[in-house]
């Protein structure tokens, strides 16, 4: 998440002519953390409902200035609406290799290998069955493979830190990969993210869409981290964090962290149940 | 609903090796007799083009085969240019333009499109109308400047235009469901 990366002051200009903006700091960051801490207990009690997504407007997360809606979002209610179904994805769309991001090259990458594996579930704790999960993520020196991240940490010729691959009949996935370093980015002075795997999913319907980002355990980053803290429910928050799960580490291979997943919004059962 | 969900989290900037995939964009393929192309630019709420947005659009139906893989070499070869898959997926240019062909929308009327971007902490849904009529009966209750956001322009044969308008004065009309 080098948000910023183009639109926002560089670090190395802070110190610049005075017609340059400061580049805030963590202890303001901070404090815009608290504020909006503050201002969700507040509306829960208040009776307002638990929040389980971040509020767009979020601002410690700066590039969400210009990037958010300022209307409320319009309720559709159609039951024959479109977007209550979704694209499929089948075995022409997914090679068994992509789930192991360790083997996509002639030599293994450098890093930590681990697994993470769950299931991918709908909001009655359903499995969502043969749907299309993809991950990115940087590789063990907190460098990703794209042309306009600029951290200069090294590249790794044998990881590019993509894969994909289908959920089975019981909703399960699984990848094999190497543990993401942490990098930093240009939100503020000294923004690090912490280490994280980013996933996108599909439900069986468009509504059950989500993209979002994984954790792991104890990570000391998490308190000064805008795009985490952006769930201001703790334990939503929590949701976003992968278990480290001894039994489904290998001997001698990898380290198991497991990571189930629940798309959120209406699915088939939508109309049938009359929400 | 018993189970609580999983939040979102920004796609981030760093997407752009891992979630477009070539002919993302070619919902219909060139020759299909009812295709129509629309493009146009995202925008922030200065009216700058966002660079770094991700464009999903679902026309319905659906069938596997939208990032085809090679079984010899893993590499994406894209679609094999007869099975109508009905999604597409467009990351927004430099100049924060897309363009998407699709089959002019059938009894439903309208795409859907799903916007993601770096800032974006959970993506957005909105829909193009081709017709603004029909717009209309689905939307009746908004304001005719409201409105006009989910209603595509021609610019030429074939072609339409449609601007997505993250905030300001001219911010789209964006939906939630359920
Ligand atoms: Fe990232």
């Amino acid at each position: 998440m080098a948000a910023g990366q183009q639109t926002e002051q560089p670090a190395e200009q802070a110190a610049g002519p005075a017609t340059v903006q400061p580049v805030p700091d963590q202890a303001s960051v901070d404090v815009e953390i608290a504020e909006w801490r503050l201002r969700y207990e507040k509306h829960l009690a208040d009776g307002g409902a638990r929040q389980n997504h971040p509020d767009r407007a979020y601002a410690a997360y700066h590039s969400t200035a210009l990037r958010h809606p300022t209307q409320p979002l319009v309720a559709v209610a159609d039951p024959e609406a479109l977007e209550l179904s979704g694209p499929v994805f089948g075995v022409t769309d997914v090679t068994d290799l992509d789930r192991d991001l360790t083997r996509q090259h002639n030599g293994e990458p450098l890093g930590e290998r681990i697994t993470v594996s769950g299931r991918v579930l709908d909001r009655d704790g359903r499995p969502v069955r043969g749907q299309l999960v993809e991950i990115w993520q940087a590789n063990a020196s907190g460098r990703y493979a794209h042309q306009r991240d600029q951290h200069p940490a090294p590249l790794d010729p044998n990881f590019s830190g993509v894969g994909r691959c289908l959920t089975d009949d019981q909703g399960a996935y699984s990848f094999t990969t190497i543990k993401p370093g942490a990098y930093p980015w240009r939100n503020h002075l000294n923004a690090w993210r912490p280490a994280h795997i980013h996933f996108s999913l599909f439900g069986e319907a468009f509504t059950q869409r989500l993209v979002t980002q994984m954790y792991f355990p104890g990570d000391p980053l998490f308190a000064y981290d805008p795009i985490l803290q952006s769930v201001t429910d703790d334990a939503a928050r929590a949701r976003l964090v992968a278990a480290y799960v001894h039994e489904l580490s290998q001997p001698e291979f990898a380290l198991g962290y497991r990571w189930d997943i629940v798309l959120d919004g209406p699915g088939a059962t939508w109309m049938e149940e009359g929400r | 609903m018993s189970v609580l969900p999983t939040p979102s989290q920004t796609v981030g900037p760093f997407y752009g090796y891992a979630l477009p995939f070539a002919g993302g964009g070619d919902v219909v393929p060139a020759g299909h007799p009812d295709a129509v192309t629309i493009r146009g630019v995202v925008h922030d709420g200065a009216g700058e083009p966002i660079p770094d947005a991700l464009l999903e659009f679902w026309t319905g139906p659906g069938a596997p085969g939208s990032m085809r893989r090679d079984p010899t070499s893993g590499r994406v070869i894209g679609r094999d240019g007869v099975t109508l898959t009905g999604f597409g997926r467009v990351p927004t240019d430099a100049d924060g333009s897309y363009t998407v062909r699709v089959a002019r929308p059938g009894p439903m009327q309208y795409v859907s499109v799903c916007v993601f971007a770096r800032g974006l902490l959970h993506h957005l849904y909105t829909r193009v109308y081709l017709d603004g009529d029909a717009a209309g009966a689905d939307f009746g209750s908004l304001s005719a400047a409201r409105r006009a956001t989910l209603v595509a322009t021609p610019e030429r044969e074939g072609v339409w235009r449609f601007d997505v308008h993250l905030q300001g004065a001219e911010e789209t009309v964006f939906l939630e469901f359920g």
